[in-house]
């Protein structure tokens, strides 16, 4: 094989990837309405409620204890630049910009990526190499809409939820780190973050955590469901299924901080 | 004579250059239970699964209840997969449950019962093979002879036409794969199904069958009734009859291996 044939079929690998992983998005988003409550299948969303369980509320300590180093850290890097030109009171705006637009969504989906996309992939993973999956076929129950749907569901209530619960924890640190060098009341800085942040700043930062939510879900389950082997491949596919949904995470946050920036007016 | 409930013709199965199955043909009439001997990787396993409808061939067709499996729409494919039950070789139980609720997916997923009759369902199946008292329990607490019984409860949950066994008595002691075969025999009295049984054991294969096919090799060899079956003159049926081992290393691809290893590569034959 020379080397652009080995370009060519790492290139062809890479598009058969992302077509799949956007196949498997169109199956799940049209086999959401089955795990609502009253319109959906029957008990199909306990399921989900427990997944909102398992990614939401288990992930928040982590995502507090992150969410206050992470605002706490800008905010003294951001203070000992600022010092110096004496305009320590715009440390307020960069930890709430970038909290809002920036670093909540990201540390969310981070957190989220590494422990629930981990996990959606080893679980079905493991279904998959037990047969499990075989089984649901064979019983005429369509796995995506079984497995991947509640995921889907809580993912996509959840992770927006998170994000605002670590920009609130992230500001909180701005604040902590206010009231320590310039002794600013939390009502001041309430005001200052008020005045500071647009509505726009808000809804970007949602709705990146919103397409973070649906790469984390769909590589994750994208990688259970193309395990192979026993369960060294289980492994492989958890690790394999941070890794990629990282990276797609850093690749659509490109996008739409582009966008969002082409965009904005002064 | 009607029409047989699951048709298999000029099956052919190819992985890269391998061929798995070959032109295979199969009839499996309503109600009979039909054993597919064959030794470790003849390929009874793969025939399986394209009769369940997990894979497609790289050839032939797979007509079951008169709906072609490679050929029909999606719910088609899902008409025929409710008329049919299948018991994994691993089991393939979900661990996360317990068995009650194993053995109830098919009926809320497939059903519109009400939850207290899947309920008095689910409980009538798991005691059909004798896991009445171990309806709370998960997988993980199961032997290996009750997790195959969990297995087959399941798989008849909503009365299947049809069931499909996959190594019921693999990995068994003789006494509890001897209850599997009573149970399959049972299933058959109580519920007129058709079934489908995969193994390589014997006397398994000779106590619940009423028809036997023998894979070689990823060709069908023979179908006969049991009677049949056991005098057949075939070499090959009869050396899995009786028994008997492969010389071991003698293959052609071996000897050339042992030859190469040698440095005797260019040497002949």
């Amino acid at each position: 094989m020379n080397v652009v044939e080995g370009i060519g079929s790492r290139v062809i690998d890479h598009l058969s990837y992302v077509g799949g992983l956007t196949m498997q998005f169109w199956s799940g988003l049209r086999a959401s309405p089955h795990v609502l409550p009253i319109v959906g299948k029957r008990g199909r969303w306990r399921s989900a409620i427990n997944q909102m369980a398992a990614i939401g509320v288990e992930a928040l300590p982590t995502v507090a204890v992150m969410s206050l180093c992470a605002g706490f850290i800008l905010a003294m890097q951001a203070g000992a630049e600022l010092r110096r030109f004496g305009a320590l009171q715009y440390v307020m705006d960069t930890v709430a910009i970038g909290f809002t637009r920036e670093l909540g969504p990201l540390l969310t989906a981070f957190v989220v990526g590494g422990r629930s996309g981990s996990a959606f992939s080893a679980e079905i993973g493991t279904m998959v190499v037990t047969s499990e999956i075989d089984a649901l076929r064979t019983m005429a129950v369509d796995p995506i809409e079984y497995v991947l749907a509640p995921k889907y569901v809580a993912a996509m209530i959840t992770v927006p939820c998170l994000t605002v619960m670590s920009n609130a924890f992230g500001m909180l640190a701005g604040w902590g780190f206010m009231y320590v060098s310039s002794k600013t009341t939390l009502g001041m800085f309430v005001r200052y973050v008020a005045e500071s942040i647009e509505l726009r700043d808000v809804f970007t930062g949602l709705l990146k955590s919103l397409v973070f939510a649906i790469i984390i879900v769909n590589v994750g389950c994208m990688e259970g469901f193309r395990t192979r082997g026993g369960p060294d491949a289980v492994g492989r596919s958890a690790t394999s299924a941070v890794v990629r949904s990282t990276f797609l995470i850093i690749l659509a946050d490109v996008f739409f901080t582009a966008i969002f920036y082409l965009t904005k007016k002064d | 004579m009607a029409d047989p409930i699951i048709s298999v013709k000029g099956l052919t199965v190819v992985y890269g250059d391998h061929r798995v199955l070959d032109g295979v043909n199969l009839d499996i009439e309503r109600g009979e239970v039909m054993v597919l001997l064959g030794g470790s990787g003849s390929g009874k396993t793969t025939m399986l699964r394209h009769i369940i409808g997990l894979e497609r061939p790289t050839s032939g067709t797979v007509v079951v209840r008169g709906i072609d499996l490679n050929a029909c729409s999606a719910a088609e494919l899902k008409t025929v997969r409710r008329a049919m039950g299948v018991a994994f070789q691993e089991s393939a139980l979900f661990n996360s449950m317990s068995l009650e609720e194993n053995v109830a997916v098919p009926l809320l997923e497939l059903t519109t019962l009400a939850d207290p009759i899947i309920e008095i369902m689910t409980y009538m199946k798991l005691a059909a093979v004798g896991l009445g008292e171990s309806a709370k329990l998960s997988p993980r607490e199961l032997s290996g002879g009750m997790k195959k019984r969990a297995a087959v409860a399941r798989a008849i949950a909503v009365d299947p036409d049809i069931l499909v066994f996959d190594e019921p008595s693999a990995g068994l002691d003789p006494i509890v794969a001897a209850g599997l075969d009573e149970l399959i025999l049972f299933l058959k009295r109580a519920f007129q199904m058709t079934m489908l049984v995969v193994t390589h054991e014997l006397s398994s294969a000779f106590r619940i069958a009423d028809r036997i096919a023998m894979l070689y090799q990823g060709s069908l060899i023979a179908v006969d009734n049991k009677d049949s079956f056991e005098a057949s003159k075939n070499a090959r049926i009869r050396q899995f009859l009786d028994r008997v081992p492969d010389p071991i290393g003698h293959s052609a691809a071996v000897q050339a291996r042992f030859r190469e290893l040698a440095g005797l590569a260019g040497a002949s034959a």
